[in-house]
């Protein structure tokens, strides 16, 4: 005991000293010293909102999920690519279109680079795009339900990496391949990849007013590996910029044979000049078959078309339009700053930033002042594109993030740090440790003409010790600062799910005042919804058994049901009568292979059971929806195959 | 007299605001419903405050058995009072006219004062007995049956005016745009019996005088 009195005396002389010490030194107070300010900061108090909306990738888990700045308080996942049991997305018949493709059913994907929709290059809150990367498709979520309205397949691409950047008025979502591959595929030896492989640049048509997606053309460029993209905006609007690694075109060790050329390329498109080419009937028409899979928020049903031809166009076909960037050390994020002049290539490799000005580029293919060519692609000189050099000192520069006063925010995967430099002058401000290995980060419109530079979240790969441990496994990292003074301060350190890539973010107000409540149950068209208890019914069709069902607190309609037979193929429609906000039913049913369904007020949601045994099952309702949420339940009667009792249904009786 | 008919005609017609506007709103707040629920109370219905509010809290009130919220032709007073506001507008209107031609008296104001002030009373007190009605006329299978701390069924009729705790709800009963339109058209037609009144006087004044 004496002992411990000892230390802890020593303990509070130790803190006296420092925090003397700290009152005298100026750097200390300037830096809010023990954070107690970033308290403050990210204290969103119960019962508060938060200023702005954040929607992380959630890479390997397929989905988005929602938090909130500065709280770092999750809201939402979001499925978009990947089976949830938790609302039955991917297991309702309903949602099981939705993950259709060209390869079949493929309940999951990798999902990286979420982009809100733009009127004018700023953030309007309509939609937000992401990208599958594994099984090529881009998804479109509605903001306004926060759910998948739509998902295309992209074909002739593999691993969509370089994807869903959208041009700044939404005319276009690009999907990139970052894997040449052969187009059309056939059977040919892998290592006769080079000059035989292709790398294909799809522009995807943005419906201006539902926001339909329609594949309008596709680029096919030489085999390299297309990374990342941002589009033009301001002056450079109808240009996007790809960067490029694996120039050397090697199939095999790509770490090293992908890492021998000096240079790779950004590659600079004017889809503006193709997108004249093809409505003048440029280009070839490919067969294909890649899957469309659109959700009606009317009939709350997906329905997958398969599509049978794309539109491809040859880059040596249209002069002008397609040009290189000599850009160092195989470069990852490719960015573009707010007013559209400056083009930001991250030589992974290397510890500088190369960045390209706008002005120069078309200065230099208005001189033809070209430096050779790439299978009739002219290249660019260097020194003719480069606007300046950052000269960071970190190491392993990836992405670029802009606020609105002309600075510019890059990640360092390999130092752990966001460096905060000027555009123009290329000086570094400051710089911060991650903690660790920082990807993506994001300032909420910090890719738009309109940043909103408050905050900028840097999403890491690496966790180890910023949480508690949770045994080999863990979420990754993820850290926010303040960034509206000069200096950035870390005032947040959050976890995050899945392995987010990308987010994007937007002011509050855009979205919450559009966010729905509910479905009108008038506006239900589903082909097996129920507007009123009274329609609620059993059918038979064969081995088919159709149950109509509504639920509203605190049963269901019907809740006894018999004349089931072992081997029926049962299928329960179920309408949610609720028109309160808030108020979610839930269904499930003993042996149930699929998920539960979680159905929103006025909506129609279905789930398959096929009873194997004969008995008297129960379902309930998984939701807690009132005080009397325990009662809802019923029950199914399964008779033998045999049997000849005719179907029944009840409520009450 | 003329500003007297005038001041009638107008305050009887700002009656006419009750068929637009709602004459009297009951909302209900509760920890989750943090956007109260309400019913606004017009003269020939009941409507939510917002679209699915009347739903909803006919969904809630099943718990503990009460009816559902009338629609216009469960109750006569959706047709009666229409007819008895039009007709008290058109017979004001109509005093006034003759008051402003001199061709009847102030007296005809007041009696459309007294009348209409006679017709508002019986309203509250229909009102007031149907809420008697549909707070404690409760279903005897109801999901859930309250008492009071004396073991009497607890009463789940609203305030007639001002607030009133039930249960987890806070219920708030108050006039809105059509009954304040009623109380400031009346308060005019009580002016115009005033000036008719000060007008008389004057005449009457003058009679007195002339043959002088």
């Amino acid at each position: 005991m004496k002992k411990y009195r000892f230390y802890i005396m020593t303990l509070i002389g130790a803190a006296l000293v420092f925090s003397g010490c700290g009152n005298g030194s100026e750097k200390a107070s300037s830096n809010g010293a023990l954070g107690s300010s970033a308290a403050e900061k990210v204290y969103v108090a119960p019962g508060e909102q938060d200023d702005y909306y954040a929607f992380l990738s959630g890479g390997y888990s397929g989905n988005i999920t929602v938090y909130g700045l500065p709280s770092g308080r999750m809201f939402k996942e979001i499925p978009v690519f990947s089976q949830f049991p938790t609302s039955g997305y991917g297991y309702s018949e309903e949602t099981k279109p939705m993950l259709n493709t060209s390869f079949g059913f493929v309940p999951w994907d990798d999902a990286h680079h979420p982009d809100i929709s733009q009127t004018n290059g700023e953030l309007d809150g309509r939609w937000i795009f992401i990208n599958g990367n594994n099984t090529p498709r881009i998804a479109r979520v509605d903001l306004s339900t926060f759910e998948t309205a739509e998902i295309i397949e992209v074909p002739n691409s593999a691993g969509n990496h370089s994807s869903s950047f959208i041009t700044e008025n939404t005319e276009y979502v690009v999907a990139g391949t970052r894997f040449a591959v052969p187009v059309p595929q056939r059977d040919m030896p892998i290592n006769e990849y080079k000059s035989n492989f292709k790398g294909a640049l799809t522009f995807i048509s943005v419906e201006p007013e539902h926001g339909a997606l329609d594949i309008k053309f596709q680029l096919l460029m030489p085999g390299f590996n297309y990374d990342l993209s941002h589009p033009g905006r301001g002056d450079s609007h109808g240009w996007f910029f790809f960067t490029t690694y694996n120039t050397e075109e090697a199939n095999s060790l790509l770490e090293v044979n992908a890492s021998q050329n000096d240079k790779d390329f950004i590659a600079a498109i004017n889809w503006k000049k193709i997108e004249e080419y093809v409505n003048n009937g440029g280009g070839t028409k490919m067969p294909a078959n890649y899957a469309h899979n659109v959700y009606s928020e009317e009939t709350h049903t997906g329905t997958t078309t398969m599509k049978k031809e794309v539109l491809t166009v040859d880059p040596t076909e249209v002069p002008g339009a397609v040009f290189f960037l000599p850009t160092p050390k195989s470069p990852h994020g490719c960015d573009v700053d707010p007013t559209g002049q400056y083009i930001i290539g991250n030589g992974k490799l290397s510890a500088d930033l190369t960045v390209h000005s706008f002005d120069k580029m078309i200065a230099a293919i208005e001189g033809e002042k070209f430096d050779g060519e790439a299978y009739g692609i002219p290249i660019l000189n260097f020194e003719d594109v480069l606007a300046g050099t950052v000269k960071s000192g970190g190491l392993g520069p990836l992405h670029t993030e802009f606020d609105a006063k002309g600075n510019a925010y890059t990640t360092f995967f390999i130092s752990s740090e966001v460096v905060k430099w000027k555009l123009g002058t290329w000086e570094v401000i400051d710089r911060k440790p991650t903690f660790y290995s920082v990807g993506h980060l994001m300032i909420p419109g910090g890719n738009s003409r309109k940043p909103f530079g408050k905050y900028v979240v840097a999403m890491n790969k690496i966790t180890k010790d910023r949480y508690l441990p949770t045994g080999p496994e863990m979420e990754h990292s993820a850290q926010i600062y303040d960034i509206s003074g000069e200096k950035m301060e870390l005032i947040y350190d959050f976890p995050t799910h899945g392995e987010p890539h990308y987010a994007a973010g937007c002011p509050a107000e855009l979205l919450a005042p559009k966010s729905k409540k509910i479905y009108r149950l008038d506006d239900n068209k589903h082909a097996y919804g129920i507007t009123n208890p009274s329609e609620a019914r059993v059918e038979r069709n064969g081995k088919e058994v159709h149950i109509y069902m509504s639920t509203i607190r605190s049963h269901f309609t019907p809740d006894n049901i018999e004349g089931i037979k072992v081997g029926d193929k049962v299928y329960f429609h179920i309408t949610n009568h609720e028109q309160d906000f808030d108020v979610p039913h839930g269904f499930s049913i003993i042996g149930q292979n699929t998920s539960e369904l979680l159905i929103m007020p006025g909506q129609t949601k279905t789930s398959i059971w096929e009873p194997k045994q004969v008995g008297v099952w129960p379902f309930y309702c998984t939701d807690f929806c009132s005080a009397l949420h325990q009662e809802m339940q019923g029950y199914i009667r399964v008779s033998p195959p045999s049997s000849n009792l005719e179907l029944s249904w009840s409520l009450g009786e | 007299m003329k500003k007297a008919g005038l001041l009638m005609i107008l305050g009887s017609l700002l009656l006419m605001g009750l068929f637009v506007f709602p004459l009297w709103n009951i909302e209900l707040g509760a920890p989750q419903y943090p956007e109260p629920l309400g019913i606004n109370i017009y003269i020939n219905g009941l409507k939510g405050q917002s679209e699915f509010d009347i739903q909803n809290i006919d969904g809630l009130n099943h718990y503990i058995g009460m009816k559902t919220l009338p629609k216009p032709e469960d109750m006569w007073e959706f047709t009666v009072f229409p007819l008895v506001i039009g007709s008290m507008v058109f017979l004001g209107a109509l005093f006034g006219l003759l008051g402003y031609l001199n061709k009847i008296s102030f007296h005809w104001f007041i009696g459309w004062f007294v009348l209409m002030s006679i017709l508002g009373v019986l309203g509250m007190y229909d009102f007031n007995a149907w809420m008697i009605d549909y707070g404690t006329n409760l279903d005897p299978k109801a999901i859930m049956k309250l008492q009071n701390p004396d073991g009497t069924p607890m009463s789940y009729k609203p305030p007639l005016l001002g607030h009133q705790k039930m249960l987890n709800f806070d219920a708030y009963s108050y006039p809105r745009l059509g009954a304040y339109l009623m109380f400031v058209g009346m308060c005019m037609t009580l002016a115009a019996s005033y000036l008719g009144w000060k007008f008389k006087k004057s005449t009457k004044t003058k009679k007195v005088l002339s043959p002088a």
